[in-house]
């Protein structure tokens, strides 16, 4: 009986042309499927996918709140590329920017009736330290304890959540504020400038982009960045040249916990301009994403930070105009991961076609196999 | 403390450790047979999801919960076609599959937030729930309370005398050796990974139908993480995982002890308790790594290739 079966086959090496086509497919598969979600929803897929990803930056407001977006985003998706590199599995970037926000925030309450230029930098500092410590609780239960990062990230994202939400509704309530749970709004010393007149995005751009530079020239330019990546890439051998994972552990965590407190911050001092209790948007999560699907490298990252900001602003648009739920937006986001993920074995896989014969037993090739 | 409070803090207690016993126990089978499945919080949001929107479109609590265990059967599918026949790196998938069903939960349940139905109701065990206290502790719970036992005894049996049981360790432990005598591993880590979806979308749906009968955004609020701790901190052991669901329970309920103690204390800072609880349990598990990684099975995590 011969029938062709669709079959997945070991690559001798891995594909580096799969590892760049895989986000695009992933995207495109996305793409698709968001058309047939919303043509299910009753709307003209082409709209609706139009009104979400091509409406929002159709004038220069739509790009500098894109901006707005990227900044955070960017700023935790570098701090997490350095973590997965070195296969340190923080997802805590969420926790640490929620106490980036909540750090600054208390400062900057406390420093509300104080003018000078000093205050804004302290605030600013005071956040990334602020995330950096909760990252240093994670490096201190992982190196000292060994306990598994993922789920004691996980753990302190949950608690940095309630103690925001205790913040809020407790001690740093305003107190004019009709019982909302809501801090007083920032004053202007405290708050981050704007880079055009009577638009929202601020200078935090600059700070992400910066900072995606110097993550960038750490990891191509210097020792420490190459140590990161072989400890990612063989445990054993970076033991074997003496690399101190330890010493290593610290500096991912610590470099990430600095820069999602400053996302945290930049979030709080800047488009939000006050303690909410929802100051973060998943922002820590959907850097998680951006890491992957920006394939860990600085440029990669930079562009799906901008897809993933966009997603976002399309599920408000499509809010607003389609009438339908904004968290399209998650739905979205966790396609595109589902669907990188399927792409991605294509990375160390081909697809083969191969009719099925009674021997095949006998083929030494290893796989695996979808019956077609 | 009188003795009505204790009756009262135990009663909720059992009612608190009962969504993190059906996860604990869904995960525990599933890593037995080699496979870990991160993805839990995701499943249990999409089981209280659309167990609750089948509550509110057919009216009745029943169906609510068969859609909800549908639901993390669905997802534990699409984590199975994912993990196990495309052998995709499993930690990856699994997180994938919780961002995937909080963004899909939170699509599908929009328009039913703030919505009300009658849930699930309790059902009284005639003449034992009349006992003094233990009665009331035990016996005059929601049905689900008692599944969560009758599965609790059919799985700890069927570990302990079942050659099903035997037949999902050899797979977790050695999936060569179980393949070479002719256990079909695929199909053992399939089933598997469906009962975990299966009891994860049950745990979603004693959320959202008996438990607080409403749905809201992320309600499941961490307990499929909480619940993957529990399986390590139980060394995969049905009976320990018991045990430490309702020590859980009794720490996410510490606002009522408080409260009956004459404390006063703010709810968000004692919400922290059980993610603070977690960390603590999984220092001391890892102080005593050598005994962990006994108790570890020994494939757990590896994708398996069957050599055709």
């Amino acid at each position: 009986m011969m029938f062709n079966r669709i079959a997945l086959e070991k690559r001798s090496s891995d594909s580096k042309t799969m590892s760049y086509l895989s986000p695009v497919l992933a995207i495109l598969l996305t793409l698709i499927s968001g058309g047939l979600l919303f043509a299910s929803l009753g709307q003209d897929p082409f709209h609706a996918l139009h009104t979400f990803f091509v409406a929002p930056l159709s004038d220069l407001y739509g790009w500098t709140e894109l901006g707005t977006k990227v900044a955070p985003l960017l700023l935790c998706a570098m701090g997490l590329t350095l973590c997965f590199r070195a296969k340190i599995w923080n997802i805590g970037a969420e926790g640490q920017f929620i106490l980036g926000g909540l750090g600054g925030g208390y400062i900057a309450l406390e420093l509300l009736d104080v003018e000078g230029l000093w205050v804004l930098p302290c605030v600013l500092i005071f956040g990334a330290l602020c995330g950096m410590f909760w990252a240093a609780l994670a490096a201190l239960l992982k190196t000292r304890f060994g306990a598994n990062e993922i789920l004691t990230t996980i753990m302190l994202n949950y608690i940095a959540l309630n103690w925001l939400l205790y913040g809020v509704h407790g001690p740093l309530k305003d107190p004019e504020g009709f019982n909302f749970p809501e801090s007083a709004m920032l004053s202007e010393f405290t708050t981050l400038p704007v880079i055009f007149d009577d638009y929202r995005l601020n200078i935090s751009i600059y700070f992400a982009l910066f900072a995606a530079a110097v993550i960038w020239a750490l990891m191509s330019k210097t020792l420490i960045g190459f140590q990161i990546s072989v400890m990612g890439e063989d445990k054993a051998a970076a033991r074997f040249a003496g690399f101190k994972e330890t010493r290593l552990t610290w500096f991912v965590l610590l470099t990430c916990g600095a820069l999602a407190g400053l996302a945290g911050v930049s979030e709080v001092t800047g488009p939000v301009g006050q303690l909410t209790p929802y100051i973060s948007s998943g922002y820590g999560y959907t850097a998680i994403i951006i890491v992957f699907l920006g394939r860990m490298h600085p440029v990669g990252i930079v562009l799906a930070s901008m897809l993933l900001a966009l997603t976002y602003m399309g599920g408000e648009m499509a809010q607003m105009d389609l009438s339908l739920p904004k968290s399209l937006t998650g739905l979205f986001q966790g396609m595109l991961l589902f669907y990188l993920l399927a792409c991605d074995l294509l990375i160390s896989y081909r697809i083969v076609r191969k009719p099925a014969s009674k021997n095949h037993s006998q083929s030494a090739t290893q796989n695996i196999n979808a019956q077609a | 403390m009188d003795i009505e409070l204790i009756t009262n803090i135990l009663f909720a207690t059992i009612r608190t450790g009962t969504p993190l016993i059906l996860i604990a126990l869904g995960e525990m089978v599933c890593e037995k047979s080699g496979v870990l499945n991160l993805g839990q919080e995701g499943m249990v949001l999409m089981g209280a999801v659309l167990g609750f929107i089948a509550s509110v479109v057919t009216g009745h609590a029943g169906f609510g919960i068969l859609a909800a265990i549908f639901a993390g059967m669905l997802m534990s599918v699409l984590f199975g076609f994912l993990a196990i026949s495309l052998v995709s790196n499993q930690v990856a998938t699994g997180l994938a599959l919780t961002i995937f069903g909080i963004g899909l939960s939170a699509f599908l349940g929009a328009g039913y937030v703030g919505m009300a139905i009658d849930g699930i109701t309790a059902w009284e065990i005639p003449y034992l729930s009349d006992i003094p206290i233990i009665g009331k502790i035990l016996f005059s719970h929601d049905p689900l309370v008692y599944l969560s036992w009758g599965i609790f005894g059919l799985l700890f049996w069927c570990f302990k005398s079942t050659r099903l049981g035997l037949t999902i360790r050899a797979v977790g432990e050695n999936p060569e050796a179980a393949n070479a005598i002719g256990i079909s591993v695929m199909k053992v880590r399939y089933g598997a990974v469906l009962f975990g979806g299966a009891m994860a979308g049950l745990a979603g749906g004693y959320l959202s139908i008996a438990y607080t009968p409403m749905w809201s955004e992320g309600m499941s609020a961490g307990r499929g993480w909480i619940a993957l701790a529990l399986v390590v901190f139980a060394s995969w052991k049905a009976e320990r995982i018991l045990l430490g669901a309702y020590l859980f329970g009794a720490a996410s309920i510490m606002h009522l002890v408080l409260q009956g103690l004459g404390f006063e204390a703010s709810p968000n800072l004692l919400a922290m308790l059980p993610y603070a609880a977690t960390i603590i349990v999984l220092v001391v598990l890892a102080s005593d790594a050598v005994k962990t990684k006994l108790s570890t099975p020994l494939a757990l995590g590896q994708p398996y290739r069957p050599q055709v």
